[in-house]
């Protein structure tokens, strides 16, 4: 029974949602088989994945806050990618506002100035999207590929983070260790939910989310970064000019980003380390286009990835190696991208498609 | 090729389909071209001709159907294959690397290294034998467009193809140049060749061929002998029914100057087009300025540089209504007055996958209130799209379809209308009715002579003489980056034109008409 892929007309409603469904049962299969053959029970293993992050309060406030940094720069992203500009650094942006938030806090220490966990995300913002404008402006002015410099750029950040942990924002009383003081109560983000870890900042993802769907759905300059991502040529004849998309990108995913990583340094982890995220930039690449480069897609991928690293760490608690918990995670991954042929073509068996034909 | 005693069928197609998602290109297409005739095959744009070439080449597979060659059933499952089997192609888009030899281009496109032996020589001779003279050693950049051709020609003769198709071979010729075309064709077919003339052109078609099969929708409407129909009647066949007439011409007072444009000079970005020299026009308020030329004398240079989507050297460079605007942006510009329709329809003058409202925005929103504080209206916008839809009559289900799922008659309705309705008092149009069917093509020349009656100037560039003649108060003559003073209709006839359009002088342009004449 041979079968072909035909392109469809227009994109299946069915298979637009069905699709991430059919992917996460295949994934879950996989992985039945998968833990089966390294001799782990699979319902165990299953369960730490899917179940266990969100069976209990506290572990349904990590899942949320593992997903708002994700979420928050996702959205940044998706703005951007839909316009063609590709910035890849909002890791090296979210590191800036890290230094630029700690560096307020650390400042403001001991002085008992409130609120000044505010004034940590500003400026965390704010430094972010300084970081973010040295891509924009090299596109912009020299035409520089900015995937290239927006990448290289992470890395000057994490090495400014490191050197600054080692010497000018290093705990004076912290016998040399490559860390800074602990903030003061009131330069760390409040909490959100009593007895978790989840902060007011949570609050701002939801606002973010509306604000940056509206901006793309309703406003001039949305439309313009859209018109510029689907049809170059057309942006020109209309008179979008090119460096205007560049920038509003940019600066909008190094605020995100910037803010981001204000709210970790201010929130989870309380002090300036030299290393502060997971890669968090990186993986809201991939949430970025897993939500469709759509902002309530973004959302619902961010929570999806949050979900998988959590259940990840916990099933290594299992005794199933990190590898094998990683193998996983690439492969609910890839599944998802590869469901998405679902949504543009349509599977046929090749006796059916001249029956097809002759009816239509 | 294998002689056959003249009128034999060398190409028989019959019962050909051929099914695209969403479309049904050929649907139990048959058609004949016997040894020794031309034939035409007449179809508007989306008509199947060029789906049925393909076919005909091996480069798409038919869902059913049979091909015979000769009387024999033929497997043209390969273009290699249709090539062996004696059908040669002289595609309308050239094949041509513009930085190799002539004979390094036909070189390459041969099937097998020894038919490279002697390959100058034979060009050489088959250029004199059919009157297509190119020199081997000359670079295809420094070749006319009309010498690409013919290169693209002698390429397919090398073959000595029994049975050969042109698919819109006229549409990038000078006049004088079409006249050179057609006395090869009928030598060609003269030597009982079946010849295959692809061509939307009535006229042509009358004077060239001897039989034409009509397309319409995919299927075949009828097929005539030349001797028994004519240019209304085969017009009627081709878009099923009435020709509607054009609005006559009516003359008009010079107005005041609105667009002018003052020694523009600009190097192009495409290394082989020659940018623009010292180009100076005019175009007042109630004139159509026709710009005519072959296309790549400077075409894409002048439009980006009218538009704005290039600057000019100089901000006096360019004037609308009297202001200086050579170094402002195509926004600031429609701001000022100025519309534009470009000559890409998809993926330039609309995006492809937005809707018709959305794509309504693009141009409007610079001279319409359809943006409050930044916010996009969605109701002004819709409004707006519906009234374009409407006025224009744009065939399509609502206004939420996206512009890639029109045809091309209908999506240029619809951008003409959102430049037309966006009131400029300068419209600049870029080869309006290319591509498109009959009904749109009436209903485009009356939008652009209701702008100018209502006192617009209207810069129209466009590659068919025929529309420019009937549209245009003056013609001027764009070539190699020069243009000619332009002429006033009355002067204007197809001779004179095309001599200027292959370069020569205004003076031996005169000269050489009323010779000719």
């Amino acid at each position: 029974m041979p079968l072909r892929l035909v392109p469809r007309t227009r994109p299946s409603r069915l298979a637009q949602y069905g699709a991430p469904v059919l992917a996460l049962v295949f994934t879950v299969a996989f992985g039945f088989v998968l833990f089966l053959s390294i001799g782990r029970d699979p319902w165990a293993a299953l369960h730490a994945y899917f179940v266990a992050p969100i069976s209990s309060a506290f572990g349904l406030s990590e899942l949320l806050l593992t997903a708002l940094p994700l979420a928050l720069i996702g959205l940044g992203l998706a703005i951007g990618f839909r316009a063609n500009v590709w910035n890849i650094g909002a890791e090296g942006q979210l590191l800036l506002g890290a230094i630029g938030g700690g560096a307020v806090a650390l400042a403001l220490w001991g002085e008992g100035v409130p609120g000044t966990f505010v004034l940590v995300c500003l400026t965390g913002a704010l430094a972010g999207m300084a970081w973010a404008a040295i891509p924009a402006f090299l596109k912009t002015r020299f035409n520089a590929n900015e995937i290239l410099t927006s990448l290289m750029l992470i890395y000057v950040a994490d090495h400014l983070l490191s050197w600054l942990v080692h010497g000018a924002l290093r705990n004076p009383q912290g016998f040399g260790f490559p860390e800074s003081r602990l903030f003061s109560p009131e330069a760390l983000m409040p909490i959100l939910w009593p007895g978790t870890r989840l902060h007011i900042g949570w609050l701002l993802l939801p606002v973010a989310a509306v604000a940056i769907w509206f901006m793309s759905r309703h406003t001039l300059a949305g439309y313009r970064l859209r018109v510029s991502g689907l049809s170059p040529n057309a942006a020109a004849y209309a008179g979008f000019s090119q460096p205007q998309s560049v920038w509003i990108s940019f600066l909008l995913t190094g605020a995100l980003a910037g803010l981001v990583g204000a709210m970790e340094v201010a929130g989870p982890v309380g002090q300036l380390l030299p290393e502060i995220s997971p890669g968090y930039g990186f993986a809201a690449i991939i949430v970025a286009f897993l939500g469709r480069l759509s902002p309530l897609g973004v959302v619902l991928a961010a929570h999806l990835l949050a979900l998988i690293l959590i259940g990840g760490e916990n099933v290594q608690l299992l005794g199933v190696p990190i590898a094998v918990a990683q193998l996983f995670q690439g492969v609910l991954l890839v599944a998802v991208l590869a469901s998405d042929v679902l949504v543009r073509y349509r599977i046929v068996r090749i006796g059916q498609l001249e029956t097809d034909e002759a009816a239509a | 090729m294998s002689p056959q005693p003249a009128g034999s069928v060398r190409l028989g197609i019959s019962g050909v389909s051929k099914q695209y998602p969403g479309c049904l290109a050929n649907d139990n297409v048959s058609f004949e071209a016997g040894a020794g005739e031309i034939v035409a095959l007449l179809g508007e744009n989306g008509a199947g001709k060029s789906t049925l070439v393909k076919i005909a080449y091996g480069l798409v597979a038919p869902d059913a159907g049979r091909i015979e060659i000769d009387g024999h059933p033929a497997a043209l499952t390969s273009p290699a294959a249709a090539r062996a089997a004696g059908i040669g192609v002289v595609f309308q888009h050239f094949s041509l690397f513009d930085s190799l030899t002539v004979l390094e281009n036909i070189s390459l496109g041969l099937d097998t290294p020894a038919a490279r032996a002697n390959l100058a020589d034979r060009i050489r001779e088959i250029g004199t034998r059919y009157g297509l003279s190119v020199e081997p050693d000359s670079i295809v950049a420094d070749l006319s467009v009309g010498e690409r051709q013919r290169v693209e020609i002698v390429r397919v003769l090398l073959q000595d193809p029994s049975i050969l198709i042109f698919d819109e071979p006229t549409s990038v010729l000078t006049p004088q140049a079409i006249e050179g075309l057609f006395g090869t064709l009928r030598q060609l077919r003269d030597e009982g060749r079946a010849i295959v003339f692809i061509s939307h052109k009535l006229d042509e078609i009358m004077s060239l061929c001897d039989r034409v099969t009509v397309l319409r929708g995919g299927r075949v409407v009828g097929s005539v002998p030349i001797g028994e129909t004519n240019t209304k009647a085969l017009a009627q066949m081709m878009i099923g029914h009435e020709v509607p007439d054009v609005a006559q011409r009516r003359d008009l007072a010079g107005g005041p100057v609105r667009l002018a444009a003052r020694g523009l000079t600009m190097s192009s970005q495409n290394p082989h087009a020659p940018g623009l020299q010292n180009v100076t026009l005019e175009a007042r308020g109630g004139e159509i300025l026709g710009i005519a030329g072959v296309a790549g004398n400077g075409q894409e240079d002048l439009l980006a540089a009218l538009s704005g989507e290039r600057l000019a050297a100089t901000e006096t460079a360019i004037e609308l209504e009297g202001a200086p605007v050579g170094r402002l942006g195509p926004g600031a510009r429609r701001k000022a007055g100025m519309a534009f329709v470009p000559g890409e329809r998809l993926g330039r003058g609309a995006v492809p996958p937005m809707s018709l409202s959305d794509n309504g925005f693009l141009t409007a929103h610079w001279r319409l209130p359809l943006v409050r504080r930044g916010v996009l209206s969605a109701r002004a916008g819709a409004e707006f799209a519906d009234r374009v839809i409407e006025r224009f009559q744009v065939a399509t289900r609502s206004r939420a379809t996206a512009a890639q799922a029109l045809s091309g008659g209908n999506l240029q309705r619809f951008i003409v209308g959102r430049e037309v309705l966006s009131e400029p008092s300068v419209l600049i149009v870029a080869y309006p009715t290319w591509g498109v069917d009959v009904a749109a093509v009436a209903a485009i020349h009356e939008a652009l002579i209701g702008l100018r009656d209502a006192g617009a100037a209207i810069v129209l560039m466009s590659e068919d003489l025929d529309e420019l003649l009937a549209l245009s108060d003056r013609i001027a003559v764009l070539y190699s980056g020069r243009m000619s003073a332009p002429l006033p209709i009355a002067d204007c006839g197809k001779e004179r034109l095309g001599l200027l359009m292959s370069g020569a002088t205004d003076a031996e342009a005169a000269g050489g008409a009323s010779h000719a004449a």
